[in-house]
C-alpha cells in the first residue's frame, strides 16, 4: 500500500522511506522468484534485531528511572553513566548455570520460554511502524494481534505448572486469571476503533488517522470515545504485562518470583525479553490505535521520518510504564478482579455504544458534546457506585502491645 | 492405493473422520471426566474441519455458508466448554472424584 | 496434496492421540492444545484465515486454559489407582474403530462426485461481517444469547454453594 508522502521534500521523503528502499536495493541482488521471501527474510531480522536492542535500552532507562523517582541514583558502575549495564546482565545470563528442578516436568519446563518469546515475536510481524513499513499487511491483522497474545497465556501456565513449586503455580494461576479478565477489556477497547474505521488491518487503521483538520491530527485519542478507550486499553495493557500495579504474580514480596522462580541463567532472560517484548508489543498497538501510529502530531511536523514517530510513541509508552511502576503501589488480586469486571469491563461497553452514537450523530459540535457527557457522567456514576460499601474514615493506627 | 487419486478435499475430509474417530474413542475409554470433554472438543474440531473444507472446495465458497457455520460452532463449542467444566467442578466438590465409573448414584 | 499439508495433518493427529493416551491430565490437555495449533493452521492453509485465528484465540486462549484451570481445580494431578483407561476399554476402540472404517469409506467411494472448484476464494472481513448483520443475524442474535445463557449458568452451576441452615 503506497501512501502519500509526507513531504514535497525528496530530501524528506528518502529519509521516511530509507528502511524500504535499503530493503528493496537488497533484494534486487536476488533473482526475481525469491525477492518475496527475501523481504520477508529482511523484515523478520530487522525487527529481531530492533526490538531486542530496544529491550537493552529500556532495561538500564527503567533501571535509572525507578532508582530517580526512588531518590537514588541506579547501577552507575558499568560504563559511562551505568550505560552498559545491559550487556553487563546479558553475560551473566548466559553464563549462570542452568538449573532445573529434578521433579519437574522437563519437556514443557524447557519450552514455556520459547513459546513465550515466540508468539510475543509474532505479534510484530502486524504492526506498521512507519510508512509502508509493516512486515505483513493483513486483512485481519489486528485479529492476529490478539491470537498471539491470548496464545501468550498458555505458556504463563506452563511455567508455573512445570516447575512443581507451589509458588510458581500460585503465581501462574493468578497471572492467567488476571490475564484472561483483562483480555476482554483490551479486545472490546480496540473494537471501538475498528466500528469506526471500518477495518482490522492495522495500516488502514493508522491510515484514517494519518488526516489533518488545520494543524490538529485526527487521532482517535482526541475524541471522546477515544479517549475513554485509550484509558482502557491502558489500564488493561498494563494488567495484561503484569507490569506495577497490576505485578502481584510476580509479587516480588511475596511469590519469590511467580511463575519464573524455578527458571535461571538463558531462560530466565528469555522469560525477561519475553515480558518486554509484550510491553513493546502491546504499546505498538495502543499507538497505532489511538495514538495514530506513525502519523506526526502537528501537521507541519510531517518532515520528521514517521518511524521516528512511531518509535518515540513507543518510548513514551514504556516511559509512562515505568513511571506507574515507580509511583502506584500494589493491587490485591480480588481488588484487581473486582476492578477489571466491575468497572473497567461495564465502561468499556458503554464505551463500545457512545462510539456507535457518535458514528450515527454525523459531523457536527453536537456529537462532542453528547459523548463526552454520557462518558462523564457514566464515570463519575461507576465510580460512586464501587465506592458505596466503603468508608474512609480517619486512619487508625494499631501498635504491638 | 487410491490415496494417490484422491483429491485435496478428499484428503482434509479423512483427516478430520480420524480426528472424530480419535476423540469418540477418547471420550469412550478414559474414566476422567474431563478427558471426555477433551474428547467432545476434539470432534467438534473435526467437524468444523469438514465444514471448512466443504466450504473451500465446495460450489460456491462466495456465499460464506461453511465459513460462518464453522465460527458460529467454535462459539458454541466454548460455550459448551464452559459449562461442562463448570459442570464438572461442581461434581467434584459434591463427590470429592472425577472419575465417571464412582458417579453411578443418584442419591446425592 | 502437498507435504505441508501431510505435516499438519500428522502433527494435528499426533496431538489428538496423544491427548486422548497420555497418563497425566495436564500432558493430555497440552497435547489437545497442540491439535488445536494444527487445525488452526489447516485452517490458514485452507483459505481461511478469519476462522483460523478465531480458532487460535477461542480455542487455544480461552478452552485450553478453562480444560487446564478444570484440572487444577479438581485435582487432577493425583493419578487413579485403578489404571486410567475404563473396563470397557476395547469397546470403545471397536466403536471408534468402526466410526472411522464406515466414514473413510463414504469418502473414498464418492471422491469422484463431489464437485471441486480450485480457485481461491478471496473473502474479506468486511465480507463476513456484512454476512454476519445481514444474512446471519438471527443465528448471531441466538449465539449472543446462548453465551449469554452459558456464562450465567457457568457461573451458577460452579459457584460455591451456601452453607445449609443447620
Amino acid at each position: 500500500m503506497i501512501t502519500t508522502p509526507g513531504s514535497a521534500n525528496p530530501i524528506f521523503v528518502n529519509l521516511d522511506q530509507i528502511f524500504v528502499l535499503l530493503r528493496n536495493w537488497l533484494i534486487g541482488f536476488l533473482p526475481v522468484a525469491l525477492r518475496p521471501a527475501g523481504a520477508a527474510v529482511l523484515g523478520v531480522i530487522a525487527i529481531v534485531c530492533v526490538f531486542p536492542g530496544l529491550f537493552a535500552l529500556t532495561t538500564i532507562f527503567e533501571r535509572k528511572g525507578l532508582g530517580r523517582i526512588q531518590n537514588r541514583i541506579g547501577p552507575n558502575r558499568v560504563g559511562p553513566y551505568g550505560l552498559f549495564q545491559p550487556l553487563a546482565d546479558g553475560i551473566k545470563s548466559l553464563t549462570k548455570e542452568d538449573i532445573v528442578p529434578l521433579s519437574a516436568n522437563a519437556v514443557v519446563h524447557f519450552l514455556a520460554p520459547l513459546v513465550l518469546v515466540v508468539t510475543v515475536f509474532m505479534g510484530f510481524a502486524v504492526l506498521p511502524m512507519g510508512r509502508n513499513m509493516v512486515l505483513v499487511d493483513m486483512d485481519s491483522g489486528l485479529l492476529f494481534f490478539f491470537a498471539m497474545g491470548a496464545a501468550t497465556e498458555l505458556s504463563v501456565f506452563m511455567a508455573g505448572w512445570s516447575s512443581r513449586n507451589k509458588y510458581s503455580l500460585l503465581g501462574a494461576m493468578r497471572a492467567v486469571a488476571q490475564m484472561i479478565s483483562y483480555e476482554v477489556v483490551l479486545l472490546l477497547s480496540s473494537v471501538a476503533v475498528v466500528m469506526i474505521t471500518g477495518s482490522l488491518s492495522l495500516p488502514k487503521i493508522v491510515a484514517a488517522q494519518d488526516q489533518y483538520t488545520g494543524i490538529f491530527p485526527h487521532w482517535y485519542i482526541f475524541t471522546p470515545w477515544g479517549l475513554a478507550g485509550f484509558l482502557m486499553y491502558a489500564i488493561a495493557a498494563t494488567a495484561e504485562t503484569n507490569r506495577s500495579p497490576f505485578d502481584l504474580p510476580e509479587g516480588e514480596s511475596e511469590l519469590v518470583a511467580g511463575y519464573h522462580t524455578e527458571y535461571s541463567g538463558f531462560k530466565f532472560a528469555l522469560f525477561f525479553l519475553g515480558e518486554y517484548l509484550a510491553m513493546f508489543s502491546i504499546s505498538g498497538l495502543g499507538t497505532t490505535l489511538f495514538l495514530g501510529g506513525w502519523s506526526a502530531p502537528l501537521s507541519f511536523l510531517q518532515f520528521i521520518p514517521s518511524w521516528f514517530w512511531f518509535f518515540g510513541k513507543v518510548m513514551m509508552s514504556i516511559f509512562v510504564f515505568i513511571w506507574m511502576r515507580g509511583t502506584l503501589p500494589r493491587l490485591r488480586q480480588d481488588q484487581l478482579m473486582n476492578f477489571a469486571w466491575k468497572f473497567v469491563l461495564p465502561f468499556t461497553l458503554l464505551n463500545l455504544l457512545v462510539t456507535a452514537l457518535w458514528r450515527f450523530m454525523g459531523e457536527g459540535w453536537q456529537r462532542w458534546v453528547v459523548c463526552t457527557i454520557i462518558l462523564a457522567a457514566a464515570y463519575v456514576a461507576m465510580g460512586r457506585l464501587g465506592m458505596r460499601g466503603q468508608h474512609f474514615g480517619r486512619r487508625s493506627y494499631r501498635y504491638a502491645e | 492405493m487410491t490415496s494417490m487419486m484422491t483429491t485435496p478435499l478428499a484428503g482434509y475430509l479423512l483427516v478430520a473422520a480420524l480426528l472424530f474417530a480419535i476423540g469418540l474413542g477418547g471420550a469412550l475409554v478414559r474414566r476422567n471426566a474431563i478427558l471426555v470433554l477433551i474428547g467432545i472438543e476434539l470432534m467438534l474440531n473435526a467437524a468444523n474441519l469438514n465444514l471448512i473444507a466443504f466450504w473451500r472446495y465446495g460450489p460456491h465458497p462466495e456465499a460464506l455458508t461453511g465459513m460462518m457455520f464453522a465460527i458460529f460452532s467454535i462459539a458454541v463449542a466454548a460455550a459448551e466448554a464452559a459449562v461442562g467444566l463448570g459442570l464438572v467442578i461442581a461434581i467434584y466438590r459434591h463427590t470429592n472424584t472425577t472419575e465417571l465409573d464412582k458417579i453411578d448414584r443418584m442419591k446425592g | 496434496m502437498t507435504p505441508i499439508f501431510y505435516l499438519l495433518a500428522a502433527l494435528t493427529l499426533a496431538g489428538g492421540l496423544a491427548s486422548v493416551l497420555l497418563k497425566h491430565l495436564v500432558h493430555c490437555a497440552l497435547a489437545v492444545t497442540v491439535a488445536f495449533a494444527g487445525l488452526a493452521l489447516l485452517f490458514l492453509q485452507l483459505d481461511a484465515q478469519f476462522a483460523g485465528f478465531a480458532q487460535i484465540l477461542v480455542y487455544i486462549g480461552a478452552v485450553a486454559i478453562l480444560i487446564v484451570f478444570a484440572i487444577l481445580l479438581t485435582r487432577g494431578s493425583d493419578l487413579p489407582k485403578g489404571g486410567v483407561f475404563s473396563k470397557t476399554w476395547f469397546l470403545g476402540l471397536i466403536i471408534a474403530a468402526a466410526v472411522f472404517a464406515v466414514m473413510g469409506w463414504a469418502v473414498l467411494a464418492s471422491v469422484s462426485a463431489i464437485p471441486q472448484q480450485n480457485t481461491v476464494p478471496s473473502v474479506t472481513v468486511h465480507d463476513i461481517g456484512s454476512a454476519l448483520v445481514g444474512r446471519y443475524v438471527l443465528p448471531l442474535e441466538i449465539l449472543a444469547l446462548l453465551l449469554t445463557a452459558a456464562t450465567i449458568g457457568a457461573v451458577i452451576v460452579a459457584m460455591h454453594e451456601k452453607a445449609r441452615p443447620r
